[in-house]
């Protein structure tokens, strides 16, 4: 992968209306590996925190023994935030507009995910 | 286990920063590894020896940049198998100060150490006293100064 094909996967994510902005998140280290965000969204501090509930949520489901998880979706009162965990390790991340279409930007981060591996 | 310290200034933005971060260890020290506040070591010996190796890779680094002709570098992280470090300094009314935390991979992140060190050096700044004229220190003085220090990060 190069960073120009990390920019088009978060590309098309940020295609669908009322995303506010995509990312590619170390889930390790919650650091940014890219994005491509509107202004006013702290990047480095959303990173850090998906990366850090993304590991809680995972020990979380490893104890209920229903095996990795595939896609989640916090939902708030403006707003919202879309994850997929990649295979390598990579989150990729939505944050997107209350009323959006969660399934279209759910399948965007899948083949983002498959992009970046 | 508390934070504690020397200067209770400290205390607070220290306290939430080990919260937040999810760090084990963090010292806060002045370049020099003079000890302000500590949390998580159990061994007056063992936050010696960390504030004199943190010192002295921050004199280090800091000596490095200025032969490459750039400012000092702004942080440094070493990612072990379980643990990592990250070694900081930042600017406060009080002077130049260090932190040097330590985290479980298992618990914290860089990302995340990092995110809180931005809130702590502004808390830090906003707690902190003016930098006064430097005391002198005698030799006499420094093994008791030592020792209340000592005491004061211990409980004893």
């Amino acid at each position: 992968m190069t960073a120009a094909s990390f920019a088009q996967a978060l590309d098309q994510i940020t295609r669908v209306p009322g995303v506010r902005g995509a990312m590619l998140v170390a889930g390790d280290d919650g650091l940014v590996v890219a994005e491509h965000l509107m202004e006013g969204i702290r990047g480095p501090a959303v990173a850090a925190l998906a990366a850090s509930l993304a590991t809680r949520l995972r020990r979380a489901m490893q104890a209920a023994g229903t095996g990795a998880g595939h896609f989640w979706q916090l939902l708030c009162e403006r707003g919202g935030l879309l994850v997929v965990p990649g295979a390598s390790g990579i989150l990729v991340v939505a944050i997107t507009a209350p009323d959006v279409n969660a399934g279209l930007v759910r399948l965007e981060l899948l083949r983002a995910a498959e992009a970046v591996g | 286990m508390t934070v504690r310290a020397v200067e209770s200034w400290t205390l607070q933005p220290l306290t939430d920063y080990v919260h937040e971060a999810g760090a084990r260890l963090v010292l806060l020290m002045t370049p020099a590894g003079q000890v302000l506040a500590q949390f998580g070591f159990t061994r007056a010996v063992d936050v010696m020896a960390a504030a004199a190796l943190g010192a002295a890779i921050m004199a280090t680094t800091t000596e490095l940049a200025r032969q490459l002709g750039q400012p000092p570098f702004a942080a440094l992280n070493h990612q072990g198998q379980r643990h990592g470090i990250f070694l900081s300094g930042l600017t406060t009314g009080r002077g130049a100060l260090v932190v040097l935390a330590v985290y479980d991979l298992d618990v914290s992140s860089l990302g995340l150490v990092q995110l809180f060190f931005e809130q702590l050096v502004t808390d830090l700044r906003a707690g902190s006293p003016r930098e006064g004229v430097p005391k002198q220190v005698l030799a006499a003085d420094f093994e008791r100064e030592l020792n209340e220090s000592l005491s004061t990060l211990f409980g004893r």
